[in-house]
């Protein structure tokens, strides 16, 4: 079991509210992603679930039980940190047997746990060695193995992947996104990497400033975000705003466009467009253009589009994909 | 060309370093020369030649026994660091791991303990060991070096915890580990380098200390300072033998410097140098 309830939580550091009051469910079993820019109080938020901080006011329930007031090691929940923070002096067993050891379980009890946690993360070879004798993968393997062999009753990830590099953190986020399956307990992720928070996510929560700006699935963010910060946080590259007449011609203070609903044409469209800078991906193409009377707008297309700095391009809008915001950000409900 | 000059520029630096060296060294050296001669050679005058005599030492181990007093410097010198770590490693975590806004402040108001002389306290001092017994007692020494040490050893093993990462003692509290074990199994193996120079430091410190283990000891309690402060006596000096006395000493602290001077180095240019 693992559904975590948060009750109006606040925490403040001094003076800085860094989280004004939040009200979360997370239900068990659910894969939930806090995403959100630098800043903006997705760790804190981690770090008030697994008691690392205490909080300033309201209440956190796991599984219905109050643990506001209660030591991390007594909530049940376990912790992968952003740098792995293995011990650097035990060896790989002892790191993963640590948690074992320190609730007192026999030694033959946690030899078999151990084997089998190094089984499942492909670390049996590796299990006599100290962490500085690993490579970043098989550390963050470890800091993993350290938390599935207390089987929590959530897991608690803390940007765990931020310093991998880009091919290793692919490989990654399919172990963790497989180890869910296979272990069906909840998960807390926290990122700012929202390629992370849309692969893995059955939840995305995405934060600004210490506030839920949206609670949804990943395709719930994507096609019907909230208001204009979330509009363009999920999404990459980010969706173009549009201010002024043509957003007025559509009833709105602001209209959001996604790139990737902007069509592409060498000969005629809605809009004429100069292109600033082209993007050749390969798989698909990003265009940053300077369109009359619209302004700098950015446009993606599958595939190759030939076309270079200086060159005329014209885009329709795809206006069944138009966003509409008001003055205060809000979406518009079409 | 540009080897040419860093060539030049390292043997500059190694013979200086050579000269500064011998300096810094010199009175450890001519004390060992000294040793060596007779007593009229030693007050003749400045020679670095000596007629190779160990008279001197027979002499210091006839006319006081000298294990006592080194049995003494042992015990107070490594009893005291022992006690220092155990009350300035918990006090040393507190520090470094959960801060508040008056860390700093304390910190320092220990360390101006270390700026009053001495002399200002020695009267309390000498009355409250008197009052309570400690006068020429091991115990009372031991304490007293403590406390003496103490500003030093918090400080030095602050900066050193402050090196190791947070995150690691954080994942040992979510692992379960309560206080002691998230002290005892994370952060002392964890700091083993920087308490083992700690260590060393303040066992040399103690070792050293002969303001107030001349002035607190007699003869049941009195290491190896007051050996050497018992050859210069009213009746006359004696240069040689007081440099004998000296000699056997500082040559066992000499000996564990020597042996830990990677770990000392380490020791007191951590956190300067990364």
């Amino acid at each position: 079991m693992g559904s975590i309830t948060l009750r109006q939580v606040s925490k403040v550091f001094g003076e800085a509210k860094v989280i004004p009051s939040i009200d979360l469910e997370i239900n068990d079993g659910e894969f939930v992603v806090f995403v959100g820019p630098s800043g903006c109080g997705k760790s804190t938020l981690l770090r008030l679930i697994a008691g690392l901080e205490d909080v300033s006011g309201g209440q956190i329930l796991i599984d219905g039980k109050d643990v506001t007031q209660a030591a991390p090691a007594q909530r049940g929940l376990a912790m992968v940190f952003q740098s792995y923070a293995l011990y650097p002096h035990m060896s790989v067993r002892k790191n993963i047997a640590f948690p074992l050891k320190m609730a007192k379980m026999d030694q033959a009890a946690i030899d078999r746990k151990v084997e089998a946690a190094a089984k499942v993360l492909n670390l049996t070879d590796y299990l006599e060695r100290r962490p500085s004798q690993l490579s970043g993968g098989q550390r963050q393997r470890v800091a993993i193995g350290r938390a599935i062999v207390r089987e929590p009753s959530a897991f608690l990830f803390d940007e765990p992947l931020s310093n991998l590099d880009a091919a290793l953190r692919g490989t990654m986020r399919l172990e963790i996104s497989d180890l869910h399956h296979q272990l069906k307990t909840t998960m807390i992720y926290v990122t700012h990497d929202q390629v992370e928070a849309m692969t893995m996510a059955d939840k995305i929560v995405v934060l600004n400033r210490g506030n839920i700006e949206q609670v949804g699935s990943p395709l719930e963010l994507y096609k019907t975000p909230r208001n204009l910060f979330v509009a363009g946080f999920i999404g990459s590259p980010r969706m173009n705003f549009i201010d002024g007449a043509y957003a007025q011609s559509k009833n709105a203070k602001t209209a959001g466009i996604r790139p990737e609903h902007l069509l592409l044409s060498r000969d005629n469209g809605t809009w004429r467009g100069t292109v600033k800078v082209a993007e050749h991906l390969g798989a698909d193409t990003f265009l940053h253009l300077d369109v009359d009377g619209i302004g700098q707008v950015t446009a993606r297309c599958d595939g190759e589009f030939r076309a270079h700095h200086g060159d005329v391009v014209y885009l329709t809008p795809d206006e069944s994909k138009l966003h509409r915001f008001d003055d205060k950000g809000m979406a518009l409900q079409a | 060309m540009a080897r040419a000059v860093t060539t030049r520029h390292k043997v500059t630096a190694t013979v200086f370093a050579w000269i500064v060296a011998l300096i810094i060294f010199f009175p450890i050296l001519y004390t060992l020369v000294t040793s060596l001669k007779t007593e009229p050679e030693a007050i003749a005058g400045f020679s670095l030649i000596p007629s190779g005599t160990f008279e001197n030492y027979i002499t210091v181990q006839t006319r006081s026994d000298y294990l006592k007093p080194f049995t003494n410097s042992v015990i107070l010198s490594v009893g005291s660091t022992i006690l220092a770590l155990i009350i300035a490693i918990p006090s040393a975590w507190a520090m470094a791991f959960s801060p508040t806004k008056r860390t700093k402040d304390i910190l320092m108001w220990m360390l101006s303990t270390k700026m009053m002389p001495a002399v200002a306290v020695l009267v309390p001092i000498y009355l409250l060991f008197r009052d309570f017994g400690l006068l020429d007692s091991r115990i009372g020494l031991t304490v007293m070096l403590t406390l003496i040490n103490l500003p030093i050893v918090v400080w030095m093993l602050y900066t050193y915890f402050r090196e190791i990462p947070g995150e690691i003692l954080e994942a040992a509290r979510m692992d379960g580990a309560g206080l002691w074990q998230e002290i005892v199994y994370v952060l002392t193996p964890m700091a083993v380098p920087g308490i083992a120079s700690t260590l060393l430091l303040n066992i040399i410190l103690a070792w050293n200390e002969s303001f107030w283990t001349i002035r607190l000891t007699t003869t049941n309690a009195a290491p190896l300072t007051a050996f050497i402060a018992s050859f210069s006596s009213p009746q006359g000096l004696f240069w040689a033998k007081l440099s004998a006395a000296s000699t056997m000493a500082i040559a066992p602290i000499l000996i564990l410097g020597w042996f830990s001077q990677k770990q000392l180095v380490r020791g007191l240019t951590f956190g300067a140098v990364k």
